[in-house]
């Protein structure tokens, strides 16, 4: 039976997660900002097989309540074996372009705040010496493109932590899993003008995480063929990049 | 950014813009936006309606899918409370193991909730169990400006009973609790034998029908002559010992539209001949899954895309008790002798058991089911059907209407201005604003 901590657990990727683990009989902690959301995932979670549903409200860019949350985590869980991470928002690119406090605070929900949590998950997880910390992150992060820059470089500050962390607690056997989503249909992208063909339901990403995280994938794109854009786009020069509107 | 909506049937063309609900308390002001902006709206569950009564007449859907949470199971009592997306697939995923069933579930399990209460939808048990409302137990309905109204018979009961049937206009319906069925196994023990002509469908299921919980025919509409209302009859009920095993069929898909219909003359005549001939002249006995027996179409993801780009139509009518027989026969002459229709031909007695909606489809009677792919020459055969079932006192189930004329509806449910009166006037959809005026 897991024990599952999730941050930002009212987001529809993370509900199709614990939707998936609520089948086998997980036990949850939820952390989110807004109670009457939270209490309805709750119920869910429990109608769908989970044994234990802890609820707690934080807004994650309240830092100083992070060490608190991981706390009663703990207290709750006792071992933490998933902890995922999938709070976030998708900032307005030209605001933040234009205030710098608008920038700073969507950089510290998307960026700041994961590596808060991360560091203070680290240390509870090192001394359990198992488990996996789940965090997406977003294709977003592999590039600086100019539609979504601010976004793109929060989650590449979260991928590279990842990354860094992951070395780090690979040696006393904690895994460090970076999720990459591309164009999923969430109330987060409602409205966008994304390709049809590219969007795909947050059912179809929750098994691919469900299984990079029992199977210790280091970084996951999902769908797997974001791999592929992904690469493509890396590849292609400044010069040419600098170009494009993105 | 999501792809546009449609009727199962895919006729008529009316893609509808998805605006999705993601969490209940954004219903009231979601409602609000889309009636300021585009004069009304309409709740689309899953698109499993067959014509137009899923369809908004501004073509501005609300999107209930997301709106999938269980709120409460108690599964001592068999009563699920869910939101109104979840689907009934989703219930049965649940219940099942915990020895419980839908108390009625129509012939696929992909429908949403709100769906089925807004259809006051039927099944194979309506001669025992009546229709899907007589098991539902409250719902809570947003209207415009009204916020949340608790409706069960005691409370609300005027919408309650309008709301039942009434094809998702008399408000938001955004959760439900249902009375479920125990169930000791998931296994259906069935029974088949074939039957030569009407009259003998008849007998069997005056025989056959009180003794079992599910009942149905496959008729075959092309038969004339000699051959002519030959069939298959299916009579089924739970096992009484078995396991409780969810439905894990891995599920094949029609991947693509193909340009014309896959179902024509040629292919049905030589399928409905092999499937009669398959089945025994004696009852036979089988055990199946729940799916298999309940579902058999839902294996076949988007099977209704093998009619081709124009889609198709469902006919699908009820004749009372009294001028059943004779009526089904012509109706069956008549669609035998255009030499259109489907495979998917099925005759059903429906009981006495009243539903609490106001609009409910069923009465004690015949019910014929056939889809068409869709076809200019459909609309004269649709006439001289309509006749017959006219004359007869019958009537079409707006489900999976999208012909029938505003003055057979308005004399076949007498009711309608019933919810008329109660209609949420933000909410109009494509079947509504064609059979009222």
């Amino acid at each position: 039976m897991k024990r599952v901590l999730i941050v930002g657990a009212t987001s529809a990727i993370a509900t199709a997660c614990a939707r998936l683990w609520a089948e086998q009989g997980a036990e949850f902690f939820l952390v989110a900002r807004n109670s009457e959301k939270l209490e309805q995932t709750r119920s869910d979670l429990l109608a769908r097989g989970a044994k234990v549903v802890t609820s707690y409200t934080m807004d994650v860019t309240d830092f100083s309540g992070h060490a608190e949350m991981v706390e009663q985590c703990r207290a709750a869980l006792q071992q933490i074996d998933i902890a995922l991470i999938a709070h976030g928002t998708l900032p307005n690119q030209r605001a933040c372009e234009q205030d710098v406090e608008t920038a700073l605070s969507e950089f510290a929900i998307n960026g700041t705040s994961v590596i808060s949590l991360l560091t203070l998950l680290a240390k509870q997880f090192e001394t359990q010496h198992c488990g996996t910390l789940a965090v997406i992150s977003s294709v977003a992060g592999d590039r600086g493109r100019p539609s979504n820059y601010l976004y793109g470089t929060a989650k590449a500050a979260v991928s590279t932590f990842c990354e860094g962390l992951r070395a780090r607690l690979y040696k006393v056997g904690v895994h460090v899993i970076d999720i990459k989503p591309g164009f999923v249909d969430t109330p987060m992208t409602q409205g966008l003008p994304l390709p049809a063909q590219l969007v795909v339901k947050p059912e179809q990403i929750a098994k691919r995480i469900v299984k990079g995280i029992e199977n210790k994938t280091n970084v996951l794109y999902t769908p797997g063929f974001w791999k592929a854009i992904m690469l493509i786009i890396k590849l292609v020069p400044q010069f040419v990049f600098k170009k494009t509107n993105l | 950014m999501s792809a546009p909506l449609y009727s199962w049937g895919r006729y008529p063309d009316a893609p509808q813009t998805a605006h999705s609900c993601h969490w209940q308390s954004e219903l009231p002001s979601l409602l609000t936006e889309l009636a300021n902006t585009h004069g009304s709206t309409l709740p689309y569950g899953n698109g499993r309606s067959y014509g137009d009564s899923c369809l908004a007449a501004s073509s501005q859907a609300l999107h209930m899918r997301s709106l999938d949470r269980f709120i409460h199971v108690d599964w001592q009592r068999g009563i699920v409370q869910a939101e109104a997306g979840v689907t009934l697939a989703e219930i049965l995923t649940l219940a099942i193991p915990h020895g419980w069933f839908l108390s009625v579930t129509p012939g696929t399990q992909f429908v949403t909730l709100g769906g089925a209460i807004a259809n006051d939808v039927h099944g194979k048990n309506h001669h025992v169990r009546g229709t899907f409302g007589n098991h539902v137990r409250c719902f809570g309905l947003i209207r415009q400006g009204q916020g949340m109204l608790n409706c069960s018979p005691d409370e609300n009961p005027d919408l309650y009973a309008a709301t039942i049937g009434g094809l998702g206009l008399t408000g938001i319906i955004a959760w439900s609790e249902i009375q479920l069925m125990p169930i000791r196994s998931s296994q259906i023990d069935s029974s088949v034998v074939r039957f030569s002509n009407l009259a003998e469908f008849f007998t069997l299921s005056a025989e056959l029908d009180h003794q079992h919980e599910y009942s149905v025919a496959w008729i075959d509409c092309l038969a004339k002559g000699v051959n002519a209302g030959r069939g298959v009859f299916i009579v089924g009920d739970h096992a009484p010992y078995g396991s409780l095993e969810v439905d894990a069929r891995a599920k094949r898909e029609v991947p693509l539209t193909p340009p014309i219909s896959l179902i024509n003359n040629l292919s049905l005549r030589a399928f409905n001949e092999a499937y009669w001939r398959s089945h025994p002249l004696q009852h036979t006995f089988k055990r199946s899954s729940y799916d298999t027996f309940f579902y058999p179409l839902d294996g076949l993801l988007h099977w209704n895309r093998i009619y081709g780009r124009k889609g198709f139509q469902q006919y699908q009518c009820v004749i009372p008790d009294a001028a059943a027989e004779a009526a089904t026969k012509e109706l069956l002459r008549v669609i035998a002798e255009s030499g259109q229709g489907s495979f998917l031909a099925v005759l059903k007695r429906c009981g006495n058991i009243a539903s609490p909606g106001l609009m409910s489809f069923p009465l004690p009677g015949t019910s014929l089911a056939l889809d068409f792919p869709q076809k200019a020459s459909l609309a004269a055969l649709f006439v001289r059907l309509d006749d017959i079932v006219r004359k007869a006192g019958g009537r079409l189930y707006p489900a999976k209407d999208a012909h029938m004329s505003g003055v057979d509806f308005r004399q076949a449910y007498p009711a309608w201005e019933k919810l008329e009166a109660l209609r949420d006037p933000t909410l109009m959809s494509c079947f509504w604003k064609r059979v009222i005026t």
